[in-house]
């Protein structure tokens, strides 16, 4: 039964892939059926992976090939399901945005190409979550890289749309390489390139092997998934696809790599693993998580401001799942699950309000064709829809309750919080600091989509291009809304998600938590016991919504209803006029200048003074930039030395045939010598 | 949910909204006194709040409606905070809702709409205000979760109720007292920077260059300003009730006898009133500092907390 709805998926992406390129010169009927089909494909995926999570057993489909070490194989276990369902979700919200979004590219960009590629890269990313053999995960996870490639450099006639997908291109690559190192010593042990030969092999593997495993699996799958320092690529090349891409890689595509890492470190590993593995990673959680948001906050194009958010939220999942490995390198299985299960919560949820706020980004770009904040403003009159929807967006990932940003992160704190029960001194001091760090994390957020939202939506418009924007089609709206309103939905319903995201942590970590984490009939979510702490986010949004209505009585019979009178804002006996405002970059100038450690920021300031007095200023010249630390220090040098290291090599290219023949003859003779 | 629960719960809400305009004039009557100044009633803000939800309101008309909804959002997130926060009486019946971390969330979510509506005039007054708010609520809030989660410890809980309870069942013997006393020092300061006291910040100033809050709410007018006035009167409640519940929960009712409560009540205005005296004594003896010194404060009250936690783990070894 299953088999043929996962037949109809990749029947509905192949429609998607290769209708269009049926009716040459007819964009719009193109669109319709790219889109259209992928949101059919997004639906049944919903329902594949519901099921998926449902099935007492791992779903497996095979499928030989002539290739040798090659099979076609297909698993659909609870942390599979729970990726397709998460792709397919935001897949389906998409690609109704889509719809839309791409009319702007009529006749600039063939739409048919464009569609074929999309699809192929929504059926990539189910396949890599799917696939059950190391060698068939590679080809489909390079196809995802090689896919996204392309859908980056759409817009290839500008340059610095070619230097993000260079960019990209080279260090998805790096990453591919680690991951392929990561099979290759599995496949030293097994023999074999199924993953259910790793599987079996986890606690024969030599400890110095694991070790290696875990660092090759950390820096392979880090890189895609954007962790600091491997996340330089990630914020060139987010902001460079169309906007309905950049949600699917900003939301879902790295995803994967969170995929890739539990798969290889609880399924393949598993087995009980040293502690300073969950510490590590917990680390790198921590680290990305805080560089993340800072950067976000100096970072006034939208676009680019997400994506150093997806930096930042991907720290997030890390340090749940971290912690979730440290009690499981203590042999706490229940604490371990809630860590797996704060970081899978936070996985979906990141998915969600991030393709929301990039549909929103793609929204304004739409609108008034530009990225920078600072030609934004008043767009909330304007856009009403996108902007309550942005808004939604921008409330969740900055965690305030009842929404779902918020129900994940407070998972996370309680698993940091746990750390009283571990029984090293050292991590229980390491686990709260992480927690506080989360909170400076979590405000700074705060800051910057008080930021994001407050400069682009509110006051007056700084420019012509914002004070002619309209809003947006109804089918952009449409994805927009299904997923600001799947934001206060997963924010409520705890109850309904936390027991799905247990079948998936419950094959790693030997043991169910479901049952043991509700109190009050799943009105209250209480890891541990409700004694230790509990959140009830259902309660929460009565009590806020019943106290807005008391708040609006108490006015009311306090006041009467009294009319209201509109005025211009007081400009000190000016009008008040958009270059008043305030800025983005004024906005966050006491954090630049508080944490000017990190930043390094290099400030030119040139006068040019009038003739007869030095008192009167004639020009001003600032000039502000932030030094990328990791750049400078650590990619530039590397880059250096390959560049250093051809030039030199240079020289035994002598452009001269005789000489390359000589050169194969003499590598010839070397090969039998040593072979022989 | 049963009667009483109910009962207690609407109970709490109107000593909040019913003490928190005492508080603020309190504060600024010691603060009078002080600077040999005959001052207002203490019964002044609830004059003011009266007046203010009767006056016409003016609303820019740059605005969109994010600046008429802050003041309900912002008076309902706090209202709502001060709900999991046990006053009288311990355990609060909800205090299953949220434990600290929704707390601090839920006083956030007011930060969130109040610095929204500051930019939404679209003076930059209002900017300005938003701006340096984002940078002391930024450095607040880790030292603020720390300082409360080292109290949690010694609790073993991270409910607020559950902490307080457990400290009030001592019978006023606390368990680890370094630890509570440097918690109790960073949440003193946190206080004044929540809440925008000196040295912070200045509630008394229109002047551009030391204002936060009050340059962020500078539009707001009538009954609007009326519901922001009081949320931030509920908030510093918020802030006094948490040092006098968590660090001297003496007193406080443990059972539903009237006596007990009764009891608890008169310990209790006792309590935030004494507090609210202090608060006006600091604010006197220290002059604002620059907002970039803030950071220093603040980082002290990171760095206590932190040997808060130390502490409470090295003394049980």
């Amino acid at each position: 039964m299953t088999i043929f709805l996962f037949l109809a998926l990749l029947l509905a992406y192949a429609c998607g892939m290769l209708l269009p390129l049926c009716f040459p010169h007819r964009p719009h009927v193109q669109n319709v059926m790219a889109h259209g089909s992928a949101a059919v494909a997004g639906c049944l995926g919903i329902v594949l992976g519901l099921i998926g999570l449902l099935a007492p057993e791992p779903l497996v489909w095979f499928l030989p090939s002539s290739i040798p070490l090659l099979t076609f194989s297909l698993r659909l276990d609870s942390l599979s399901a729970f990726f397709v369902l998460t792709i397919s979700l935001v897949g389906l919200a998409v690609s109704v945005f889509a719809s839309g979004y791409v009319r702007e590219f009529y006749g600039r960009i063939p739409v048919s190409l464009l569609g074929f590629l999309y699809n192929g890269f929504l059926l990539s990313m189910l396949l890599v979550v799917t696939a059950d053999n190391a060698f068939f995960f590679l080809i489909v996870w390079e196809l995802m890289s090689l896919l996204s490639y392309f859908l980056v450099v759409s817009e290839h006639e500008k340059p610095d749309v070619r230097f993000a997908g260079l960019f990209y291109l080279i260090m998805t690559h790096v990453g591919t390489a680690f991951i392929l190192v990561t099979f290759l010593m599995f496949y030293q042990e097994t023999g074999s390139f199924a993953f259910e030969a790793f599987r079996s092999a986890d606690q024969s593997l030599p400890e110095g092997l694991r070790t290696l495993v875990f660092w090759t699996a950390l820096i392979g799958f880090g890189t895609k998934a954007g962790i600091v320092p491997l996340h330089v690529w990630l914020p060139y090349a987010h902001p460079a696809a169309p906007s309905h891409v950049s949600a699917l890689m900003s939301g879902v595509m790295i995803k994967t790599a969170i995929y890739g890492l539990l798969r290889v470190y609880f399924d393949f590993l598993g087995g009980p693993f040293p502690w300073w593995w969950g510490f590590v990673v917990l680390l790198v959680g921590t680290v990305s998580a805080l560089l993340g948001v800072m950067y976000a906050l100096m970072e006034h194009d939208l676009k680019s401001l997400l994506a150093f958010h997806s930096v930042e939220n991907i720290g997030i999942i890390l340090m749940g799942i971290g912690t979730g490995m440290v009690f499981y390198a203590y042999d706490m299985p229940h604490l371990a699950a809630l860590g797996i299960i704060a970081g899978l919560y936070h996985t979906l949820n990141h998915a969600v309000f991030k393709a929301l706020l990039f549909m929103g980004a793609g929204s304004l770009l739409y609108a008034t064709h530009t990225r920078n904040m600072e030609e934004y403003g008043g767009l909330l009159r304007r856009m009403p829809w996108t902007g309550l929807f942005f808004l939604i967006g921008a409330i969740s990932i900055s965690a305030l309750p009842p929404t779902n940003g918020f129900v994940s992160e407070w998972l996370v704190f309680q698993g940091l919080f746990l750390s009283l029960e571990l029984p090293s001194l050292f991590l229980k001091l390491m686990l709260p600091i992480a927690a506080a760090l989360l909170a400076l994390t979590g405000a700074l957020a705060l800051a910057c989509f008080v930021k994001a939202f407050g400069i682009s939506f509110l006051a007056l418009p700084r420019s012509s291009h914002a004070r002619k924007a309209l809003e947006v089609p109804v089918p952009m709206r449409v994805g927009m809304g299904f997923l600001a309103s799947l934001c206060l939905v997963l924010g409520l319903g705890p109850a309904v998600v936390v027991p799905l995201l247990d079948r998936v942590s419950e094959p790693f970590v030997g043991i169910s938590i479901a049952g043991r984490v509700f109190e009050m009939g799943g009105w209250t979510l209480a890891p541990v016991s409700g004694e230790f702490s509990s959140l009830s986010t259902p309660v929460l949004a009565i009590v806020l919504a019943g106290l807005t209505g008391l708040g609006w009585g108490l006015a009311y019979v306090l006041g009467g209803k009294g009319k209201t009178r509109f005025y211009k804002t007081w400009g000190c006996g000016l009008n008040v006029t958009a270059r008043m405002e305030y800025t983005a970059t004024g906005f966050v100038q006491p954090i630049k200048r508080v944490f000017s450690t990190i930043y390094q920021p290099t400030v030119k300031l040139e006068t040019e003074f009038l003739e007869e007095s030095h008192y009167f200023a004639k020009r001003r010249h600032f000039e502000f930039s932030i030094e990328p630390i990791f750049l400078k220090y650590l990619y530039h040098p590397i880059l250096g030395f390959f560049s250093t290291l051809a030039a030199r090599s240079r020289v035994i290219q002598g452009g001269n045939l005789s000489l390359y023949l000589a050169y194969i003859f003499v590598t010839l003779v070397f090969l039998l010598m040593v072979m022989g | 949910m049963s009667a009483i629960d109910f009962l207690l719960i609407n109970l709490q809400m109107v000593l909040v909204l019913g003490l928190s305009p005492l508080i603020v004039g309190v504060i600024r009557r010691v603060k009078a006194h002080l600077q040999c100044r005959h001052g207002a009633s203490v019964f002044q803000p609830y004059a003011d709040l009266a007046k203010l939800f009767r006056k016409e309101p003016v609303i820019s008309t740059t605005a969109s409606w994010i600046f008429p909804a802050t003041p309900y959002i912002l008076f309902s997130s706090t209202l709502a905070a001060s709900l999991l926060v046990p006053t009288i009486i311990a355990p609060m019946p909800l205090n299953f809702a949220g434990n600290i971390i929704a707390l601090v969330y839920l006083l956030a979510l007011g930060t969130f709409f109040l610095m929204l509506a500051g930019l939404d005039a679209g003076s930059a007054f209002g900017g300005m205000g938003s701006s340096r708010e984002a940078i002391v609520a930024s450095l607040t809030e880790p030292a603020l979760i720390l300082s409360l989660f080292a109290v949690a410890l010694t609790a073993g809980s991270a409910n607020i109720s559950a902490i307080v309870y457990k400290t009030a069942i001592l019978q006023g013997i606390v368990l680890d007292p370094p630890p509570h006393l440097m918690a109790l020092v960073a949440l003193f300061i946190i206080t004044l920077a929540e809440t925008g006291r000196v040295p912070v910040d200045n509630p008394a100033t229109h002047l551009e260059l030391t204002m936060i809050h009050e340059a962020m709410i500078l539009e707001y007018s009538g009954r609007y300003l009326a519901l922001v006035e009081w949320a931030a009167g509920m908030k510093l409640m918020i802030f006094l009730t948490l040092l006098a519940n968590i660090f001297a929960p003496w007193g406080i009712a443990t059972t539903l006898s009237p006596s007990a409560l009764g009891l608890g009540l008169l310990v209790f205005v006792g309590k935030v009133v004494g507090l609210a005296v202090v608060v006006g004594v600091f604010e006197c003896m220290f002059a604002k500092l620059r907002l970039f010194r803030v950071t220093e404060l603040l980082g002290a009250a990171f760095i206590l907390s932190l040997l808060a936690l130390v502490f409470f783990y090295i003394l049980r070894v």
